[in-house]
């Protein structure tokens, strides 16, 4: 008798459970609208709104290659399974014509769309949270005077349960917490810019932040490092690769214009996002880059003195001499390779970006795997179309796995003090296989759209 | 160091860290193949390793023990020119010409592991080839050309591509 009312009890518990958690996932739908006329929306807050969807980068995910600009139907493979990019064109059958301001600015607070489903985090809302009303309103006036282009994107393809978006509503109540970005008052007016913009619509920690296990960032290791499209994006914090410490000038110098003279050329995704950021004013890129470097923290005495050192080593030039008599155990065939194939431009001195990296400078080399630097040797630097850009041929078809793991046991000794990588080999089968996918472009990145933000299709 | 080029083994004399490029035209007399840049920006320079265009003045030999090797010279000759070698001659594909050895060795790659690449399969694949005269239109015509020679030449393999 006990026993069974317990049961009843837990039922009921389990019953009202349900329908709470019901309750909370359970989002209604914002009623349709007619797509509102191009004149209803200011001239100036629609080129606001280009600027700002530059900032988002949103035609990376929303824009097919080649193919019409926010129409969306892009591949997106997670670790959970494939997702396809939404069309955001204002075409009312297939994109969101027929979403308010009011729809639109619930899809970037709360991840929610129109229809009242729950989004998949694939689209960052937990930073797009932090975008202000404002912002949005811009963003909506620029998405909603784009070309209308009827497209449907495959149906996304996740196995059991994550098909079922209503599980989304748990994976929120863990990880996501709404809310436009309040300024934090210990800090002065560019630094809280540069965070609204890093941690808001910039959305950098969606990259540069390792995820967990159900894929949301790690909160506790922001901006540590993280993975984009098979490249490591590098740590922003105190953990940051780079040989010559990062400043706020240098993070302002690189950001502005896609390379610095110290630490080279943003290329795979992060070329895509220098060049994106090239609309924006040169104080917002100053914002940002302050931000950055306050994450990044006073370097400890060594590494400064390290980083100093090198910058003065750099200065006298390569150091070619001491390579050719070297014929040690990794060496030998090592040094052979990157003579003959690496340092006729990586050594002849000419200047950034278009010369090649003195390679005592590089992330890449001294990174703590080996994923980019594989990366860059298989697949190199595609020419941008009808643009000048930094180049770099790829070595897939000349090297063999075993023969990249010599060049880069070469590189890593000789050129870092780091220690050698172990899993090159494995790494670079499976990169080649595909079993780790690598998205290649060019240094400027934008191959994505007819133009750099995708504002005007040809 | 031993070399396989054009279906022959050649016992080559040079460094390891040499690069192809100059043992095919100062050891080997094989002149097919330019020094155009040295940076493997301009593709002059390009040939043919177990089927894949590669630049052979960034390729040290060291890379290539037992790999096979193929310049135009492999494609044909002067009086029974292979399918890729006949097309740049019907369609006069070729303005000063330095640049149409590596053209031909990177499309005869491409239509070799795709004999029906489309027009911008072609087209693509070709990017890290330049020209310097504007010959682009009548290269892109011959390599079509030779899309369907190369058929033929296979159904018929007597008048078609020289087998070495």
């Amino acid at each position: 008798m006990k026993f069974g009312r317990f049961l009843t009890g837990l039922g009921a518990l389990i019953v009202v459970g349900v329908a709470g958690a019901f309750v909370y996932a359970w989002k209604p739908e914002i009623a349709p609208i007619k797509p509102p006329e191009r004149a209803s929306f200011d001239q100036t807050l629609i080129e606001h709104g280009a600027k700002l969807a530059a900032v988002g980068n949103c035609t990376a995910c929303h824009t097919n290659p080649g193919g019409k600009s926010f129409a969306g139907g892009l591949t997106i493979p997670t670790p959970f399974g494939t997702i396809y990019s939404s069309n955001i064109t204002p075409d009312a059958e297939t994109g969101i014509g027929t979403w308010s301001e009011a729809a639109f600015q619930r899809a970037m607070r709360d991840g929610v769309g129109r229809k009242g489903v729950h989004l998949y985090p694939a689209f960052p809302y937990d930073h797009f949270t932090n975008v202000s009303d404002d912002d949005n309103r811009a963003l909506y006036a620029f998405l909603m005077t784009r070309q209308p282009v009827t497209a449907t994107p495959p149906p996304n393809e996740l196995p059991f349960p994550l098909n079922v978006r209503l599980v989304l509503a748990g994976w929120k109540m863990l990880f996501f917490r709404d809310g436009a970005y309040q300024a934090d008052a210990g800090q002065n007016e560019e630094w809280n810019r540069g965070a609204y913009l890093v941690n808001g619509l910039g959305h950098c920690g969606a990259c540069h932040t390792p995820r967990n296990s159900l894929g949301a960032e790690k909160a506790s290791l922001h901006l540590a490092g993280g993975e984009a499209e098979g490249w490591s994006a590098f740590a922003l914090d105190g953990s940051s690769s780079a040989p010559v410490v990062w400043d706020k000038d240098s993070l302002y110098t690189y950001l502005r214009q896609g390379w610095h003279p110290d630490h080279g050329v943003a290329n795979g995704p992060m070329g895509e996002v220098t060049g994106n950021l090239g609309l924006l004013p040169d104080s917002d890129i100053r914002a940002m880059a302050t931000y950055i470097a306050s994450i990044m923290g006073e370097p400890s005495a060594e590494r400064r003195a390290n980083s100093d050192k090198l910058l003065e080593e750099i200065k006298s030039g390569p150091i070619t001499s001491a390579i050719s008599n070297d014929q040690s155990a990794s060496g030998g065939k090592g040094a052979a390779i990157y003579q003959a194939a690496c340092a006729v431009c990586h050594e002849n001195g000419r200047p950034q970006p278009f010369g090649g990296l003195d390679l005592r400078l590089s992330s890449t080399v001294n990174a703590p795997d080996a994923q980019n630097a594989i990366n860059m040797v298989l697949y190199g630097l595609p020419a941008a179309s009808g643009r000048t850009s930094a180049i770099m041929p790829g070595f897939a078809d000349v090297l063999t796995n075993n023969q990249l793991n010599d060049l880069l046991g070469y590189l890593r000794q000789h050129f870092t003090d780091q220690a050698a990588w172990t899993d090159v080999v494995q790494r670079a089968a499976d990169t080649r296989t595909g079993k780790y996918h690598v998205s290649v472009r060019p240094s400027d990145g934008i191959e994505r759209g007819p133009s750099n933000i995708g504002a005007e299709d040809q | 160091m031993k070399l396989n080029v054009n279906g022959s083994t050649h016992e080559v004399d040079a460094d390891p860290a040499t690069p192809l490029l100059y043992v095919l035209r100062n050891d080997l007399e094989l002149n097919a193949a330019k020094f155009g840049c040295g940076l493997g920006q301009c593709g002059a320079c390009t040939v043919m390793v177990d089927g894949k265009a590669i630049f052979s003045c960034l390729t040290p030999i060291l890379l290539l023990e037992g790999r096979e090797i193929k310049t135009v010279e492999g494609l044909g000759t002067i009086d029974s020119p292979g399918p890729m070698q006949q097309a740049f001659i019907e369609e006069q594909a070729a303005q000063c010409g330095y640049c149409i050895p590596g053209m031909m060795m990177r499309a005869q790659a491409l239509l070799q592991s795709k004999p029906d690449a489309s027009d911008a399969e072609i087209q693509v694949t070709l990017e890290p080839n330049l020209c310097r005269c504007g010959t682009h239109m009548r290269i892109l015509k011959a390599v079509k050309r030779a899309r369907e020679l190369m058929k033929t030449a296979a159904m018929a393999p007597a008048s078609g591509e020289r087998k070495v």
